[in-house]
């Protein structure tokens, strides 16, 4: 075969060769690349993915220039509370550990602990916003009441706060990380599968699953190869936006000292720092750092969060289009 | 040169992403007071942006040039402050569909008032009296004021409408598809309620409708809008009954009697779709359309002739043909001598 | 004549013969229809209530497995003081039994005893309310106003500068974690420490020793500074937000092209009539992110060691206090429920569209 040919090109042997499957994955990779060019005009979107990766790469080979020794309370290099020096670039803790190493290996809880429980909530979230959307469009009378049940239990998680449930569940759960991520994971979902029910709805009014539906196509059938792929890019945006409410969820637990205190995390820094009474005596660089961390991983999150859905909302863009 | 509005080469220009489009493309209107005069045309003909250009009530993508001289004063030229005060009292608007041109969260007699108030057409002890002295003008009891737009029907709406555009006494209303969302009887009440006010008050009244029966039942004048340009205007009679342009012809078969919606976004017996704005065909912009059209029409683009001048050597009446044109006997399909081989696809 | 309520003043569109409809239209009918939306509420923020009750009560006693355990986790206790402890708190009756002795408590306003300062968990509640609603109410109402505020003037010109400043300052303490700001504030402004001097207290809510009322009004008022500035921070920005996104539906409108045309500055046209409008979609959201607020108090107190409802929870989680924590998750449960259904109850007086 010679070169592939783009799908705008008129039709060739070469076309007329190539499977179904093919030309569908040629088209899909022609959206891949239009997306990813639109998506690199967007300049916030640009930042906050350059300062997920650095951030991201940093937290995965940390274990190359950081000697785990070091962040023990008995091996620490340091003296007690140490200001910013050469040595130590923001200053110790009050066992004498590097709080720059410290947030560095930080990063891989805090992370681990955001995308997992990001992971948790969106398949809940979709599983919940597919079920209610499609057998509320389409149910027979037994559909609509599980779709409407599915709903109502949405709402009554969406009013309620958030974060009381989740430090409820930390706290008559066994301490640990799985804990922190079941917790996170079980009450920030619902946004999500009130979104996902949404697109679930406006995907089956479209022709393509009616007729899937005409041929004979079961719910599972629908749901899963019609309204779940259709539903992805939402789900997608969804949920880089859905990482940053987890990380700083997972920061406020720890803060709270539900989480696992033996782990080095950015919110445990913070309590830890709270509680040698760094606060009141002014130790700036014990409590700048770790938060500043989160806000930036946050942000990040969000503006690609929010660049996603722009390029594929381009409404939502502003500015006069 | 026309007392009330003296519209001249106006052109209107969208700056879309994919560049510029053309809405409206040198247009000439003028209306002396008391009279009404009709702009017909398809929807994308231009004809709303025309409405809302007089006022320069268009969004800022829109360039607009030429002249629009109401009572003389061009309104393109002026500060904004001066046009907020020539807003309403110089001219007012009567928009289509009222229930989405009502506020629907504030009740109808403040929404009337809310004129009054900005320009001072009143002293503030009046306001009340004057909002019920204007909403029985239009039949509707003064005690409506205090409700909000969702309580009143269609025709109520549209009433309420014409009575907020009456409030500062303009000496021209523009009327944008005042009667579209209406069934065919409340149309002809509002109709009767426009053409009785321009009477009693010797108001100018610029009525925009795609539909070319309701303009020949109100209007003097009648001006045929197609492409962004001006393809026939004359007596409102004459256009509707005797159409010189093979598009006001084919507009007014499409429309026998009042208001059928169903004609509205493409008249009956014309084929094809009205041409890209951005991207108009040459020559005359109706060819691809025309069922007389002539080779010539490829390369002309006719400006409005007098039609039928040998008469008296004069008319009032124009079209944009070039089968009226200067040399061609007869109007519309009666061009034997030019070979209609270029004919709609 | 008789008519149906729909036809009577609906918006039905153009009838046939345009009669203009009476002026109070179907006042009995209408009487009933208000009964019957009010009593659906009311139906739904029981079910909700109930919901929260029974959460509750599978929170704190079913899935720790064994409560007094989860309780006494980290301690010396002997096996006697367990086996108190199990009696006290009623867990050696069966589960049902349990079930209907804590709901039935509830009806009572009886939430239990504290584990942890021996007395019931409604009086410690009742001592804390004060505070914490000044505190919230306070930060709630500042936040909403600057958020309304900022959110119209972001949302009639989006793209423009003072759109994207706004919108990205209000992303920025979107994503900075509530009690971290908190803690930079006390750093910044009250540690007396670094670069300023210690303008504000670190924390609690009054000076102690001071006895006039006006002395102790102003001394609230000077340590409430830096934790409504936080709650204010953080709570604002989604106000804005949604604010700014409702305000840009409703910018195509055509009764803004009406009101310009009637002569109306761009600011007049924005405030009389695009903002009432987006204002009623944005109020409902507000009331539904109140859990926001709850969550956002809670950590404010901690931080700020003022004497609330959200130090009182976050005491009851060091120890942990089971029965306080549980009686102030029904509690805050329970209050966002309610200011639901108080904002369902009003919705329809200021939005005359959706009146029933």
């Amino acid at each position: 075969m010679s070169a592939p040919t783009g799908p705008t090109d008129t039709p060739t042997t070469d076309d007329v060769v190539r499977s179904p499957r093919a030309l569908a994955r040629a088209r899909r990779r022609e959206a891949l690349g239009r997306f990813a060019r639109a998506y690199a005009r967007n300049r916030a979107g640009m930042f906050g993915l350059a300062s997920l990766l650095t951030i991201g790469v940093l937290a995965l080979t940390a274990p190359l220039f950081i000697d785990p020794a070091h962040l023990t309370v008995t091996g620490a290099p340091g003296g007690s509370l140490e200001p910013p020096s050469a040595e130590f670039p923001l200053g110790t803790d009050n066992f004498g550990r590097s709080v720059l190493d410290l947030i560095i290996w930080g990063a891989r809880v805090s992370l681990t602990v955001g995308l997992l429980a990001t992971f948790v909530s969106v398949t809940l979230g979709t599983l919940a916003g597919i079920t209610a959307g499609h057998f509320g469009s389409s149910g027979g009378l037994a559909g609509r009441l599980v779709s409407s049940v599915i709903m109502r239990v949405t709402d009554w998680f969406l009013v309620l706060p958030t974060l009381v449930l989740a430090v409820a569940l930390a706290a008559v759960l066994p301490r640990g990380t799985g804990t922190i991520i079941l917790a996170i994971g079980l009450t920030v979902w619902p946004p999500t599968a009130r979104l996902v029910r949404a697109q679930t709805l406006a995907v089956e009014a479209r022709p393509f699953v009616e007729r899937a539906r005409a041929l004979g196509g079961g719910h599972a059938h629908v749901m899963g190869w019609h309204v779940l792929p259709n539903v992805m890019p939402v789900v997608l945006a969804q949920t880089t936006l859905l990482v940053a409410t987890s990380i700083i969820a997972e920061s406020t637990l720890a803060f709270l000292g539900m989480g696992d205190p033996t782990t080095i995390s950015w919110g445990g820094i913070l309590q830890a720092a709270r509680t040698s009474g760094a606060i009141s005596a002014g130790i700036w660089w014990y409590i700048v750092p770790p938060g500043l961390a989160i806000a930036v991983v946050a942000l990040s999150f969000t503006l690609c969060g929010r660049a996603f859905e722009s390029v594929m909302n381009p409404r939502l863009r502003g500015g006069s289009g | 040169m026309s007392g009330l509005l003296d519209v001249r080469d106006l052109h209107v220009t969208y700056a879309g992403s994919g560049g510029d489009v053309p809405a409206v493309r040198g247009l000439d209107l003028a209306l002396d007071p008391g009279d009404t005069l009709g702009v017909a045309g398809e929807s994308g003909s231009g004809k709303s942006t025309v409405a809302l250009a007089l006022l320069r009530l268009l969004p800022a993508t829109a360039r607009v040039t030429g002249h629009i001289l109401l009572e003389g004063e061009d309104v393109l030229g002026m500060k904004w402050g001066r046009l907020r005060a020539v807003r309403w009292v110089g001219a007012s608007v009567v928009f289509q569909g009222a229930m989405h041109s009502l506020n629907p969260v504030q009740r109808i007699g403040d929404q009337i008032a809310e004129p009054l108030i900005l320009h001072g057409t009143v002293r503030p002890n009046q306001v009340a009296s004057r909002v019920a002295e204007l909403l029985e003008q239009v039949g509707l009891p003064a005690s409506r004021s205090r409700d909000h737009p969702h309580q009143l029907s269609g025709g109520q709406r549209q009433r309420v409408m014409i009575a907020m555009a009456l409030a500062c006494e303009p000496r021209l209303i523009i009327a944008d598809e005042a009667t579209t969302a209406l069934d065919v009887m409340i149309q002809a009440q509002i109709l009767a309620l426009l053409r009785g006010l321009v009477e009693e008050t010797g108001i100018g009244m610029l009525m925009i409708s795609h539909d070319l029966s309701v303009l020949a039942a109100t209007c003097d004048r009648v001006a045929v809008m197609y492409a962004g340009r001006i393809v026939e205007e004359g007596p409102a009679r004459d256009v509707v009954h005797r159409p010189a342009h093979p598009y006001a012809s084919a507009l007014s078969a499409a429309f026998p009697k009042i208001g059928d919606p169903a004609s509205r976004l493409a008249p009956r017996g014309l084929p094809g779709d009205p041409p890209d704005p951005a991207d108009p065909p040459s020559g005359c912009v109706f060819r691809p359309r025309c069922a007389v059209a002539a080779s010539v029409c490829a390369t002309v683009d006719p400006p409005l002739w007098p039609v039928h001048p040998e008469n008296d050597g004069r008319s009032d009446r124009r079209a944009a043909c070039v089968h009226v044109g200067p040399g061609v006997a007869g109007g519309a399909g009666g061009a034997g001598e030019i070979s209609t081989e270029e004919t709609s696809r | 004549m008789t008519t149906t309520p729909t036809e009577a003043d609906g918006p039905t569109g153009a009838g046939t013969d345009d009669v203009p409809a009476p002026a109070a239209p179907g006042t009995g009918n209408r009487a009933w229809r208000v009964v019957t939306y009010v009593c659906g509420r009311l139906l739904t923020a029981a079910v909700s209530l109930f919901a929260v009750i029974v959460a509750g009560f599978f929170l704190f006693r079913i899935l720790p497995g064994d409560p007094v355990r989860a309780m006494t986790e980290g301690r010396e206790v002997t096996a006697e003081q367990r086996e108190e402890l199990r009696r006290q708190f009623g867990l050696d009756q069966p589960l049902w039994r349990q079930f209907l002795d804590y709901a039935e408590g509830l009806l009572r306003f009886d939430l239990g005893i504290s584990f942890q300062y021996r007395e019931p968990v409604v009086d410690l509640i009742l001592e804390r309310l004060g505070p914490t609603i000044l505190l919230a109410g306070t930060g709630t109402v500042i936040a909403a106003l600057l958020g309304l505020f900022l959110g119209a003037r972001a949302g009639w010109r989006p793209g423009g500068r003072g759109d994207r400043t706004n919108t990205a300052v209000a992303l920025f303490f979107w994503s900075v974690p509530t009690f971290w700001l908190g803690l930079l504030l006390i750093v910044l402004l009250a540690s007396g420490r670094g670069f300023m001097p210690g303008l504000f207290p670190t924390g609690g809510m009054v000076d102690p020793g001071l006895s006039g009322p006006l002395e102790r009004a102003l001394s609230t008022a000077q340590h409430m500074v830096l934790p409504v500035t936080t709650m204010v921070a953080v709570i604002y920005a989604q106000y804005l937000m949604i604010m700014r996104s409702s305000l840009m539906d409703e910018k195509g409108a055509d009764y803004l092209t009406t009101a310009r045309a009637k002569g109306l500055r761009d600011a007049l046209v924005r405030r009389r009539h695009a903002v009432p409008n987006a204002l009623l979609p944005t109020v409902t959201l507000i009331f539904l992110n109140l859990g926001q607020v709850v969550s956002g108090v809670i950590l404010v107190e901690t931080v700020f060691s003022w004497p609330g409802l959200g130090q009182l929870f976050y005491s009851g989680l060091q120890v942990p206090d089971l029965g306080l924590v549980q009686g102030l998750f029904v509690v805050f449960a329970a209050s966002v429920i309610l200011m639901n259904l108080l904002a369902d109850l009003v919705y329809p007086l200021l939005d005359p569209r959706v009146r029933p």
